[in-house]
C-alpha cells in the first residue's frame, strides 16, 4: 500500500488566541504580590529625598522600637553584599561602586538608604517613617549637557567631568563626504528621558530555608537565569543553592532586564531573619528608583548630493547615564550607533558617543533600547534633508534604501543586514493611504489654512540579540522539549516571556513539529529550578532565538521519535507526519504517544538510544536579525490650541514569517502606543535640584485607550535566512517605527510656518508656541 | 503607596456621621481625591467617617423649579441622569467629562465641590448655572451661593463640622443654552482650563450670560466682564471673540509642569469662545 504524505502546519501562521490570557484578563494568575506564605514579613526600603548629599548619620532606634518591627538595615549592615552588577564592557568606562544601599553618600533622589523590614506592612511603612537622617544637602546637576559644562556639580567627586565614558566609531571616509557634498544638513534632536511604567511594579519575595541551605527568591524580572547568577554571586552563595522565579510578570519592557539592589537585599534579609520577606515596589518607587529610557541630546550632521543620496552622517550622543551603571547602562547608546544608517547604503559614518553621569536615576533599557533614538534620528534627518532639497519625502528613501539584490549587506558600523526589501513596506503604506491623493487632500486642506501633515518613516531594527560575541552573558537560548509517559508535550523555554505571548506561539511549533493537538502541549518558563540555564527576553529575541532552540530540540525529538517507531514497527523506511510515525512500505503506524509510551517503558531500545523522550537544544544563532517597515501618520492640528490629532495610523512591518497575526497585531498595537507616548505625551521631568517631577500617574502622561488612534496595521513578509523558521523580531517594531512617523507628520502640517523640527513631547503648547512664532 | 494607620467607620444615617464629623472625623465619599493623598501620606486623618454610602445623600429630584442633587451622587449618576440631562444638561456634560470611567464610577459631586481642586470641572458649572450649595453640620444648616463657596485652591467656605450635603440648580428653560469646554492635563485628565457657559437668547439678543471658569486660576471663577460683554449683544463672531478676550481679565493664572500662564490664558479664551459657540448654537 503507498500512502503520500505531506507535511502539514496547521497552527503556524494563525491567529491562534493567546493562551496565556484568559487567567490574565479574568485576574487569576499569580504575581509576585500574589505570592503568601505562612510567617511571611514586610520590607519597606527607605529612599533618599535629596539627588545629592551626604549622609552625617543614621538613627535607626525610633524605627526599630516600634512594634511588629523585626530588623532595620543600612549600608553598613550589607557590606558585605557584592555590588549591583553592570554587564557592559566599553573602553576606558568608569564604573561607580554601586553598593546595594547607600553608605556614606547619596546620588539620586531615591537612593535606597535602608531597609525596615516588620510582621506588617503598614507597620513597616510606618517604621519607615521614623527612620531619622542627618543630610548634608549637596549641589546636584539633572541634566545632562550641563553636567558637562566646567564647574557643574560632581555626581562623583572622582570624576568632576561627570564623563562615564567617551566612544568613538567611523566608517568610511567621512571628511571627504561632507567635503565634496552639494549639502549638508545639521540638527540637535532629543530623545526624552521617558519611564518604561509596566502596569506591575517590581515587586521580591525572599525565603530562606536554612536546613536546606536554600534561598527561593521570587522577583517580577525579564531575567531569571541571569538573575540567578548575579544575585548569587551578590550574596556569596553557590548559584544551585539559589532558586529564581519569575512568576507573572506584569510587563516589562526592559525596565526588568535587570538587577536591583533591592533583588539582592530581599535575599539579605530572608538570610538575616531567617522568615520569608516581601517587598513590594510602589508606583512613586517605580517612578523615582526603576530605571528610565533614552535620555539623549544628539547631534546630526547629513552630507548629501543635490538629487538626494546621502553620502555620509555624523553623529554626537549625549548620553544621560543617571548616576550608576545598572546592568547594561552604558551599552545602550552603542546600540544607536549600530544602526544610525537605518536602512540606507551610505558607507561614511562618524559617531560619537559621550556618557554622562546625572544626579537621576540610571538609564537603561526600555522597549527598542537605543533603536528608537537612532531610528528617530536619521528619519528625522532624512525628513529634513527632504525639505531643504524640496524632494518628497517617500522618494529620497527610494533612492537611499539598500536594495533588495545587496542582502547580506555589510554596514557602514560593522553590522550584516540579513535580507530586505526595503521598499516593499513603503510602497505598500502608500498605497493604503493613495498618497498621490492624500497629498492633493494636504494642498486642499492647506488651502482653507488647515494644519494637516503626512508624515512616514522607514525604519529599519536590530533583533534577536544576539550571537554570544556580541552580549555581555551569552546570546544563545535554550529549550528542552519531552514527550511525557502519556504523549503531553512540555516545553521548558530559557527565554523567559512575560506577557508577548510565547506559550502560544511554542505551543503552535511543537505542534505542528509533532503533529499533536495543541491542547498537549504546555509551555513552561520561569522557574530556575525547572527550566535549564536561559538567557531570557529582550531585544525582540524570544521568538527568533529562542524559538528556533525550541526548533532544534523537536528536530531532535522527531529523529528519536522516528527511531523508535522504527523499532516499533520493524521497518527502517518510516515517516513521521501528523503525530503518526507510518511505515511508508506497509502503512502501517503508531502515534507519537504510543512511541512516547514505549520510549519510556523501554521494553526494547533502538541501537545507541537513551530511554525517554526528553530533548534539550541551546541554539546560538549565527547573526542578528533585521526586521523593518514603514510607518505613515496623518496628522492635523488645531491651530486654536496646538492640539494634534492623529487621523491615520498606517504601520506596514516585515518581521520575517508571521507565526501567529494576532499576536504581531498585538505586539505592533503595543510598541506603538508607546511610541506615540514619547513622541506626544511622555517625559521624565527632573528640576535643578534633581527632584522629578513626574513622580506619579498624575503626572506622567502614559497615553489611556481613549488617547490612542486606530491603528491600520499591515505586513510584508521577507523571511530571514538567520533561523529555519524565517522570523526577525516584531516586540519593539512599533515603538522603533513610531515616534519619527508622527514627529515627521507634525512638521509636515506645521511646514507652511517654517516649521523643520520638534523635539518630543509634542505637547499642545510646544506646538501652539511654534505657531504663535510664525504669525 | 501606603497610608498611616486610621479608624474607618461607615455609619447608616446622616446624623450619625454628622455627629462623627462633628468630633473631628472626615468624610469619606468617592475617595479618589482623599484615598491619594493618603497613600502618598499628604494627609493622615485619624478618623474617616464614610458618606459615600448614605442613602440619604444620594438622589437627584425635581422639586418646584429646582433640580436637588444629593452630595453622594457619582459622576456617573450625574452624566447619566434623564433627569439633569433633560433640565440640566450642562451638569451632565461637565460630569461627562470627568477624569475616566472608574473615577466617575467613584468619585461623587460633593466630595469634588468640598474638595475644591482648582482644576477639578464641577466648580465652572455650578457658578455658571448660580447654584446653590447646601452645606449641614450636626445641627446647623444653610445655603451658600457657589460664587461664595470657592475661597481659594482647596479652600472652601464649608466650616469645621459641616459637610456638602446638596447642590440646587436650576431647571434651564427652553431659550438657554448651554456647553462646557475643557482641555484635559494629559495624566490627570484634570482641566488645564474648562469654561461652563450658560446664555439666554430673546429677539436676537443675548440676555443673560455666565460664564465659570477652572483650571486658570488659584480657584474657579466667573467672568464677570466678559459676561457684561456678551450681554445685550447679537453674538456675532466679533462679539464673541470680544468676550473671550476677556475671559482671563482680572486673573493671575496657574503655572505649572502642564501649562504656562500665558497658555493657559489662551486656552481660557479658545474654550471660551468654543463654549460660547456651542451654547449660543443650542439656545432656542
Ligand atoms: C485619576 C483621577 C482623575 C481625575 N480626574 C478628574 C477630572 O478630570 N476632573 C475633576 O473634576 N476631578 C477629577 N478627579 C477627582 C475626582 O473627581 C474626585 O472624585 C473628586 O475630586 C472628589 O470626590 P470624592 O467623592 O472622590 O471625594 P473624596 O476623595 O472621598 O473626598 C475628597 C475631600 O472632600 C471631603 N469630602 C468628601 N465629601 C464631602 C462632603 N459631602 N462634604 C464635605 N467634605 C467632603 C473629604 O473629606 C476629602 O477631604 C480625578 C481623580 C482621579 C483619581
Amino acid at each position: 500500500m503507498a500512502t503520500t504524505i505531506t507535511k502539514t502546519k496547521t497552527l503556524i501562521g494563525k491567529a491562534i488566541r493567546r493562551r496565556e490570557d484568559p487567567r490574565l484578563i479574568t485576574g487569576t494568575a499569580t504575581y509576585v504580590e500574589d505570592i503568601k506564605m505562612p510567617g511571611m514579613h514586610y520590607a519597606v526600603v527607605v529612599r533618599s529625598p535629596h539627588a545629592a548629599a551626604r549622609i552625617r548619620s543614621i538613627d535607626t532606634s525610633k524605627a526599630a522600637s516600634r512594634p511588629g518591627v523585626v530588623a532595620v538595615f543600612t549600608g553598613r549592615d550589607v557590606s558585605n553584599v557584592g555590588p549591583v552588577p553592570c554587564g557592559a564592557s566599553l573602553p576606558g568606562l568608569r564604573v561607580p561602586h554601586h553598593t546595594i544601599l547607600a553608605t556614606d553618600r547619596v546620588y539620586y533622589a531615591g537612593h535606597p538608604v535602608a531597609v525596615v523590614v516588620a510582621t506588617d506592612r503598614y507597620i513597616a511603612a510606618d517604621a519607615a517613617d521614623d527612620v531619622e537622617i542627618d543630610w548634608e544637602v549637596l549641589k546636584a546637576v539633572a541634566d545632562p549637557v550641563k553636567a558637562l559644562e566646567p564647574g557643574a556639580p560632581a555626581v562623583h567627586p572622582e570624576w568632576p567631568d561627570n564623563k562615564a565614558f567617551d566612544f568613538h566609531q567611523e566608517h568610511g571616509d567621512v571628511e571627504k563626504a561632507f567635503a565634496e557634498a552639494d549639502v549638508i544638513v545639521k540638527q540637535r534632536i532629543l530623545s526624552q528621558r521617558l519611564i518604561p511604567t509596566p502596569m506591575e511594579t517590581r515587586g521580591v519575595v525572599a525565603e530562606w530555608r536554612a536546613a536546606d541551605r536554600a534561598l527561593n527568591l521570587y522577583s517580577s524580572t525579564q531575567i531569571p537565569h541571569l538573575l540567578r547568577s548575579m544575585v548569587a554571586q551578590m550574596l556569596g552563595l553557590e548559584e544551585n543553592r539559589l532558586r529564581v522565579v519569575a512568576p507573572e510578570v506584569g510587563g516589562g519592557f526592559g525596565c526588568k532586564l535587570n538587577v536591583y539592589a533591592e533583588e539582592a537585599l530581599m535575599g539579605f534579609v530572608a538570610m538575616k531573619i531567617n522568615k520569608p520577606v516581601k517587598w513590594i515596589e510602589t508606583r512613586r518607587e517605580n517612578y523615582l528608583a526603576t530605571i528610565h529610557g533614552r535620555g539623549h541630546v544628539d547631534d546630526y550632521e547629513l552630507a548629501a548630493t543635490r538629487d538626494g543620496i546621502i553620502t555620509g552622517i555624523k553623529l554626537r550622543i549625549i548620553q544621560d547615564l543617571g548616576a550608576y551603571h545598572q546592568l547594561l547602562t552604558p551599552a545602550i547608546p552603542t546600540l544607536s550607533v549600530l544602526m544610525m544608517p537605518g536602512l540606507y547604503r551610505t558607507q561614511n559614518i562618524c559617531a560619537d558617543i559621550v556618557g554622562v553621569f546625572t544626579n537621576c536615576v540610571p538609564t537603561d533599557a526600555y522597549r527598542g533600547a537605543g533603536r528608537p533614538e537612532a531610528t528617530h534620528g536619521i528619519e528625522r534627518m532624512v525628513d529634513i534633508l527632504a525639505a531643504e532639497l524640496k524632494m518628497d519625502p517617500a522618494e529620497i528613501r527610494l533612492k537611499n534604501f539598500v536594495q533588495p539584490s545587496e542582502f547580506p549587506f555589510p554596514t557602514a558600523t560593522g553590522l550584516i543586514y540579513d535580507s530586505g526589501d526595503y521598499a516593499a513596506p513603503l510602497r505598500k503604506a502608500l498605497d493604503i493611504v493613495d498618497y498621490q491623493n492624500l497629498r492633493r487632500e494636504q494642498a486642499e486642506a492647506r488651502k482653507q489654512g488647515r494644519l494637516m501633515g503626512i508624515g512616514m518613516s522607514t525604519y529599519g531594527e536590530i533583533c534577536a540579540f544576539g550571537p554570544s560575541p556580541a552580549t555581555p552573558a551569552g546570546g544563545w537560548e535554550s529549550a528542552t522539549v519531552k514527550i511525557e509517559p502519556s504523549g503531553k508535550v512540555t516545553v521548558l523555554t530559557g527565554a523567559s516571556p512575560h506577557g508577548q505571548g510565547e506559550e502560544t506561539t511554542f505551543a503552535q511549533i511543537a505542534a505542528d513539529e509533532l503533529g499533536v493537538d495543541i491542547d498537549d502541549v504546555l509551555v513552561v518558563h520561569g522557574d530556575t529550578a525547572l527550566v535549564q540555564y536561559g538567557i531570557g527576553t529582550f531585544g525582540s529575541r524570544a521568538t527568533a532565538v529562542g524559538g528556533t532552540a525550541v526548533y532544534f530540540a523537536l528536530q531532535d525529538l522527531k529523529a528519536k521519535i522516528k527511531k523508535f517507531g522504527a523499532l516499533l514497527l520493524n521497518s527502517d523506511d518510516v515517516t513521521l507526519a501528523n503525530g503518526q510515525c507510518i511505515d511508508n512500505k506497509t502503512g502501517a503506524s503508531k502515534s507519537v504517544q504510543e512511541i512516547a509510551a514505549a520510549s519510556y517503558r523501554a521494553m526494547q531500545l533502538p541501537p545507541n538510544t537513551e530511554p525517554g523522550m526528553v530533548s534539550t537544544h541551546f541554539w546560538e544563532p549565527p547573526n542578528f536579525t533585521f526586521p523593518f517597515g514603514a510607518h505613515l501618520v496623518v496628522t492635523e492640528i488645531d491651530r486654536d490650541t496646538g492640539a494634534v490629532k492623529v487621523l491615520r495610523y498606517v504601520a506596514v512591518d516585515d518581521c520575517g514569517n508571521i507565526l501567529n497575526p494576532l499576536i504581531v497585531t498585538g505586539q505592533v498595537h503595543g510598541g506603538v502606543a508607546q511610541g506615540i507616548g514619547q513622541a506626544l505625551y511622555e517625559q521624565a521631568v527632573y528640576d535643578e535640584n534633581g527632584q522629578l517631577i513626574t513622580g506619579e500617574l498624575m503626572d506622567y502622561a502614559v497615553p489611556k485607550a481613549h488617547m490612542m488612534p486606530w491603528i491600520e496595521s499591515d505586513h510584508t513578509v521577507t523571511p530571514t535566512p538567520v533561523n529555519p523558521l524565517g522570523v526577525k523580531g516584531v516586540g519593539e517594531a512599533g515603538t522603533i517605527g513610531c515616534s519619527p512617523a508622527v514627529v515627521n507628520s507634525v512638521v509636515d502640517a506645521l511646514s507652511p510656518l517654517g516649521v523643520r523640527h520638534i523635539d518630543m513631547p509634542m505637547t499642545p503648547e510646544k506646538i501652539w508656541k511654534l505657531i504663535r512664532s510664525a504669525q | 503607596m501606603i497610608p498611616q494607620t486610621f479608624d474607618y467607620t461607615a455609619p447608616s444615617t446622616l446624623d450619625q456621621a454628622l455627629g462623627l464629623i462633628a468630633q473631628g472625623a472626615k468624610p469619606l465619599a468617592g475617595g479618589m481625591s482623599l484615598i491619594p493623598m493618603m497613600k502618598l501620606r499628604l494627609a493622615s486623618p485619624e478618623h474617616l467617617v464614610d458618606i459615600g454610602r448614605l442613602p440619604e445623600l444620594r438622589y437627584i429630584r425635581d422639586d418646584a423649579g429646582v433640580l436637588r442633587l444629593g452630595a453622594g451622587c457619582t459622576h456617573y449618576e450625574v452624566e447619566t441622569s434623564p433627569l439633569l440631562r433633560g433640565k440640566c444638561p450642562l451638569l451632565s456634560e461637565t460630569a461627562a467629562r470627568i477624569g475616566d470611567v472608574q473615577v466617575r464610577n467613584m468619585g461623587t459631586i460633593g466630595g469634588s465641590v468640598a474638595h475644591a481642586d482648582p482644576a477639578a470641572d464641577y466648580p465652572a458649572a455650578l457658578l455658571a448655572l448660580e447654584a446653590q450649595i447646601v452645606l449641614r453640620g450636626a445641627k446647623s444648616q444653610r445655603t451658600v451661593a457657589a460664587s461664595g463657596f470657592f475661597l481659594d485652591t482647596f479652600a472652601t467656605a464649608l466650616e469645621p463640622g459641616e459637610i456638602v450635603s446638596e447642590i440646587i440648580v436650576p431647571v434651564e428653560d427652553a431659550g438657554a443654552g448651554t456647553s462646557y469646554q475643557k482641555m484635559a492635563q494629559p495624566a490627570s485628565g484634570f482641566a488645564l482650563v474648562g469654561v461652563a457657559a450658560r446664555l439666554r437668547r430673546s429677539g436676537g439678543t443675548i440676555v443673560l450670560a455666565r460664564l465659570g471658569v477652572t483650571g486658570l486660576a488659584p480657584h474657579a471663577y466667573r467672568a464677570a466682564s466678559a459676561e457684561k460683554a456678551l450681554e445685550g449683544t447679537p453674538g456675532t463672531a466679533a462679539d464673541i471673540q470680544m468676550a473671550a478676550s476677556r475671559i482671563a481679565e482680572g486673573v493671575e493664572a496657574n503655572a505649572d509642569l502642564h501649562a504656562s500662564a500665558d497658555y493657559r490664558r489662551h486656552l481660557a479664551a479658545v474654550s471660551a469662545a468654543r463654549a460660547i459657540t456651542a451654547a449660543l448654537a443650542r439656545t432656542a
